[in-house]
């Protein structure tokens, strides 16, 4: 790994928006990119601090999001409240198997997923630790590409609620747990995009 | 400061490389840490112009036509994108309509009228007034279009509501399929290729 120079070594830094490399020993506060404007840093702002406050928040949430029905049927005054997993086990039982896996791994398992991958990298990165490198970077890039995904079941209850309305028939209503999921997602994402994977690399190099 | 465009920098972990000319089908990953630097931009950006011109006159028909039918005896029921946030809106889920409204509709359409002008001025080789505002917002809303994840989750609705009723997916379903595919193709294309191929002062 010798072989790799750094922006920091060759005094050089690239804008994470839209890319360019510029000259630059030291980049002070304020300095902007001379090409997009928007302002230059080495390492994305107050990364840690951010992703922790948000992925905090978003644990705290996915307690009620998943103990909380996200759905409601009614039909005929049958009422049936069904919470993330009840809805996967009913999808299973109805002869579904491979769209209950695919709402499982979205719904359950993404979201787990990102909660361990990203609180192991918070952990790892404060300790600057040089263990398991590449598959931690490696385990980033697969939490920011699959991290949408999760939305949905959010979509499927607006679907369905917007569908399902025969009066006393048959109706289909959203529960709160639906609105705790949906802000699961939001902040989850927010947490990766504000996690800063070069820090997996930074090891007693100062920032600035 | 200089701009060294030779220069490209790892944006996963910081490494610095000297770009070079991809083939068809290459990509150029960071030996480091494994992400990618770039793609081989496969299409032209006249062919990338007619693509989101076909995706916007798509995005049209997939938000007017309805998703699916559901029947119950002799009474049916149809909904669009939008009757779905609204019905979440009108259902105490404020929140989900927002959400939904903004990732579906908003973004998206943010991201194809920005591209779709970026690239009417590029295959001239120019830049579109608002050029550098526009390409920095094109990078803000990038990630926060969830079309494909609709596309999935209409599918599982459909399934959850034939075990119950008679479904006929309507054209809207079909239009987001292909719309689906669509951002697929435009994944492997980054819009800040447009930063070089337009003439600038910087680059």
């Amino acid at each position: 790994m010798t072989d790799v120079v750094t922006a920091r070594e060759l005094g050089v830094v690239g804008c994470h928006v839209c890319g360019l490399v510029s000259r630059a020993e030291h980049v002070p506060p304020g300095a902007t990119c001379p090409r997009c404007h928007v302002p230059l840093h080495r390492r994305k702002t107050n990364s840690l601090a951010r992703t922790w406050a948000l992925l905090l928040a978003a644990a705290v949430l996915y307690l009620p999001a998943n103990l909380l029905p996200i759905m409601r049927t009614v039909s005929l005054g049958d009422v049936d409240d069904n919470t993330i997993l009840t809805g996967v086990i009913e999808l299973w039982r109805n002869g579904s198997a491979d769209l209950a896996i695919i709402v499982f791994v979205a719904s359950i398992v993404v979201p787990m997923t990102k909660f361990i991958v990203l609180g192991t990298l918070l952990v790892s990165a404060q300790r600057k630790s040089g263990w398991a490198l590449k598959q931690r970077a490696r385990f980033y890039r697969l939490v920011e590409l699959v991290g949408y995904w999760s939305m949905l079941d959010v979509f499927v209850v607006a679907l369905l609620s917007a569908l399902v309305h025969f009066q006393v028939l048959s109706r289909v209503e959203p529960k709160p747990g639906v609105i705790y999921f949906g802000l699961v997602v939001v902040l989850t994402m927010l947490a990766s995009m504000s996690f800063d994977p070069r820090l997996i690399w930074d090891r007693k190099e100062t920032d600035d | 400061m200089t701009p060294g465009q030779p220069l490209m920098v790892c944006e996963h972990c910081d490494a610095v490389y000297r770009r070079r000319n991809l083939a068809r089908r290459e990509v150029a990953r960071c030996m480091r840490c494994g992400a990618i630097l770039e793609r081989h931009q496969w299409l032209s950006l006249d062919k990338q112009f007619a693509l989101i011109v076909a995706a916007g006159i798509v995005f049209i028909i997939a938000n007017v036509e309805p998703i699916v039918q559901v029947s119950l005896g002799s009474s049916h029921a149809t909904t669009t994108l939008w009757g779905a946030a609204i019905a979440m809106w009108n259902d105490q889920s404020q929140v989900v309509a927002v959400l939904a409204a903004l990732t579906l509709f908003f973004f998206p359409l943010t991201q194809i009228l920005i591209f779709g002008w970026l690239l009417a001025f590029a295959r001239h080789g120019e830049r579109a007034p608002g050029f550098r505002q526009a390409m920095v917002m094109l990078h803000y809303v990038r990630p926060w279009s969830m079309i494909e994840v609709f596309m999935l989750g209409s599918l599982v609705a459909v399934v959850k509501a034939s075990s119950y009723f008679t479904v006929v997916p309507g054209a809207g379903i079909w239009s987001f399929g292909v719309l689906t595919l669509m951002i697929t193709v435009f994944a492997s294309h980054d819009p800040r290729q447009l930063w070089h191929k337009t003439a600038g002062n910087d680059a």
